[in-house]
């Protein structure tokens, strides 16, 4: 068992190492050079230029730069934003509890919807409630979130009055210095009347954008690996020797079905990154998804850089946490 | 021959079962499709329709399906008007239940275009994206998946580092960063949602080649000497193709969103292409005065994705056997 973590955490190396060659290759291909993205059209003083290019470290040959930027991962250097001047660890530290926050919520949302609705299904299949779930899960897979975000604001925000529009918090009404990052933790230890209130009204809308593909495939995956385990030779035994129906699902189905979906769980997390982008972009919400995308237009590649590789780094362990799980759930895997 | 076929086949059909006097493993082939009466067993294909044709939604969905195909294929013929041609006389012109006229059915955008025709143009784009993406990558994934399954060793810690890596990389950010070192078009978006997309069939392969691997039936044809390629190819990964059907149709739908999330960002298609998700970003300023052109795109994307989706669900009854509707 030690050593089967041992080798699975071993084997994220070479991943990393692949990780560090290919952002740094591929930012260096993206077209435009990021002095003069800086610059602008108006243009440089070629000495200006040259001392530049020489803080920089672009007036360096590429495999140097790529050493200089190994070097200083392993040092824990990620890099400085070439447009802020700021540590690119720095920035990101301070944009991640954003993500982290909107992301852990929309997760939440979409395993404690998805999976009772999927087991459900399964257990009343072909039933009203069998296909009210399906189909708001196909609804769900099948939703443009962008639009989603767009359509929600235009009914919930502009139409309802109910949420706020965009953002964290509520600037006007409070201020506090954050402590941990987390809006909502931040908030009720703040000890401002409302402001817990104000927090979490502003994550309803993102988190229900966000959560809406992650919940609808956790449903469906759900459902379809009970239906299966549902008709395996052994939850017949455990039928035909007289245990309980909740017995039979929760205990023997249940765990057997849910091998499955804790890895489609864990791939959500590159979803929920990945969904991130758009939800920040949509709800101008400060996190590493918005930030990212920004970094791309402003040719910021150390930022890019740092930025890639943090949230890499933070889907491999997840990832890797998830094959452990997966091993420990399934003792066909531990043994085999 | 008879002997391959009861081994490969882990549940003999009727016929071979019911033949007296002898067991299955003297019969000759052609004594197998003597005694199989015709008529009694229907053929595959109208088995998998009847099947399939059992799911309503599958019907609906293949039947929306087929009708976007359609337009898609005659969009010149059937869109009234130019995709790119602006009536600069009738700007923002609302559609025909909102007070507009017959001449524009769905009105019109910010510069004048026919939001019908662009929508119709617009499923070219989509289902040409959404079909050449999975394609390429089921194709691969099998290939890789099923290499790593039983070649194990180097191959396999190869090629499941590397789609690590790309799993890694969250879908969008990886996308983005492809077009943005491409440069934005059609074809880079397929490109980079396709190399987004690939982890997911070869992994998906992978573990359902491995999880059969230690099934008796695979045992017995190693026993029995098939070769690597058709016990790769012949016995295991009929036996694979479930999940993998169920991934290639959620797998064209997420390539539209992930093409048309692309375009949004201004990153795919470009102007004056009529791509949906291009133009629900140039509708997005547009939210309050002109709802229209910012539902009509999306709602294309999701009526086509949710269509796709549901012949995939269709699908997966019809040919998995376990889940079958009895």
């Amino acid at each position: 068992m030690f050593a089967l973590i041992l080798r699975r955490v071993a084997l994220t190396v070479p991943t990393f190492v692949a990780l560090m060659f290919v952002t740094f290759v591929a930012v260096r291909l993206v077209p435009g050079d990021p002095i003069e993205a800086r610059t602008g059209e108006r243009g440089i003083a070629p000495e200006r230029l040259a001392q530049l290019r020489h803080e920089l470290g672009l007036d360096q040959p590429v495999w140097r730069q790529f050493l200089d930027y190994v070097y200083g991962l392993l040092h824990g250097d990620f890099g400085t934003s070439i447009v802020t001047r700021t540590p690119v660890l720095h920035e990101f530290l301070i944009l991640f509890p954003a993500t982290l926050e909107l992301a852990f919520c929309a997760l939440i949302f979409a395993v404690a919807l998805g999976v009772p609705a999927g087991v459900l299904a399964a257990v009343k299949r072909g039933s009203v409630l069998d296909h009210s779930v399906m189909t708001v899960a196909l609804a769900g897979y099948s939703m443009p979130i962008f639009w989603w975000g767009l359509l929600l604001i235009m009914f919930m925000s502009e139409y309802l009055g109910l949420t706020p529009v965009s953002g964290r918090m509520d600037l006007i009404n409070y201020y506090f210095e954050p402590v941990t990052g987390f809006m909502l933790i931040d908030s009720l230890l703040s000890g401002q009347e409302g402001a817990f209130g104000a927090a979490a009204a502003h994550l309803v809308l993102p988190s229900i954008v966000l959560g809406t593909i992650p919940l609808a495939v956790i449903a469906r995956m759900t459902r379809s690996s009970m239906l299966e385990v549902l008709g395996e030779d052994y939850v017949r035994t455990a039928r035909a020797k007289g245990l309980s129906p909740l017995r039979v699902v929760g205990l023997h189905a249940l765990r057997n079905a849910l091998i499955p979906v804790v890895t489609v769980v864990g791939l959500q997390t590159g979803t929920l990154l990945a969904g991130a982008v758009l939800t920040e972009t949509i709800f101008a919400w400060p996190g590493v998804g918005k930030w990212l995308i920004e970094s791309i237009s402003r040719r910021d590649y150390p930022a890019l850089q740092g930025g890639i590789m943090l949230i890499s780094a933070i889907v491999i362990l997840v990832n890797l946490i998830v094959d452990m799980l997966y091993v420990a759930i399934n003792p066909r895997i531990r043994h085999g | 021959m008879a002997e391959e076929n009861a081994i490969d086949d882990p549940m003999p059909t009727a016929p071979e079962r019911l033949l007296p006097g002898a067991s299955g493993l003297s019969l000759s082939a052609a004594a197998v499709a003597e005694v199989e009466p015709v008529g009694e067993e229907p053929s595959p294909l109208r088995a998998f329709w009847s099947a399939f044709s059992e799911n309503r939604g599958a019907v609906l969905g293949l039947a929306v399906v087929v009708f976007i195909t359609l337009l898609a294929l005659f969009a010149p013929w059937v869109a009234p008007h130019s995709p790119i041609e602006q009536f600069r006389q009738s700007v923002l012109l609302p559609p025909v239940w909102a007070g507009g006229n017959w001449t524009f059915p769905f009105g019109t955008d910010a510069v004048g275009r026919d939001v019908l025709s662009r929508l119709i143009y617009g499923a070219r784009i989509s289902l040409g994206i959404g079909l050449s993406v999975m394609v390429v990558s089921v194709a691969l994934g099998i290939v890789l998946g099923l290499a790593a399954a039983f070649l194990r060793g180097i191959v396999e810690v190869v090629v499941m580092r590397v789609m690590d890596m790309v799993v890694a990389i969250p879908s969008l950010v990886l996308a983005i960063l492809i077009v943005a070192v491409l440069g934005p078009s059609l074809t880079n978006t397929i490109v980079a949602v396709t190399v987004v997309y690939l982890p997911r069939y070869v992994r998906l392969v992978r573990a359902a080649a491995i999880a059969e691997l230690t099934k008796e039936y695979v045992i017995a044809a190693q026993v029995a000497g098939v070769g690597r390629l058709r016990l790769m190819f012949v016995t295991v990964l009929p036996n694979c193709l479930a999940p993998l059907i169920v991934q290639a149709a959620l797998g064209i739908s997420d390539a539209i969103l992930e093409a048309a999330a692309l375009g949004f960002l201004g990153l795919g298609a470009q102007p004056p292409t009529p791509e949906w998700g291009a133009m629900l970003a140039d509708a997005r300023e547009f939210i309050r005065s002109a709802p229209w052109i910012v539902t009509l795109p999306g709602l294309a994307i999701l009526v086509t994705v949710v269509a796709i989706n549901l012949m995939g669900d269709g699908l997966r009854d019809a040919l998995d056997p376990k889940l079958r509707r009895s």
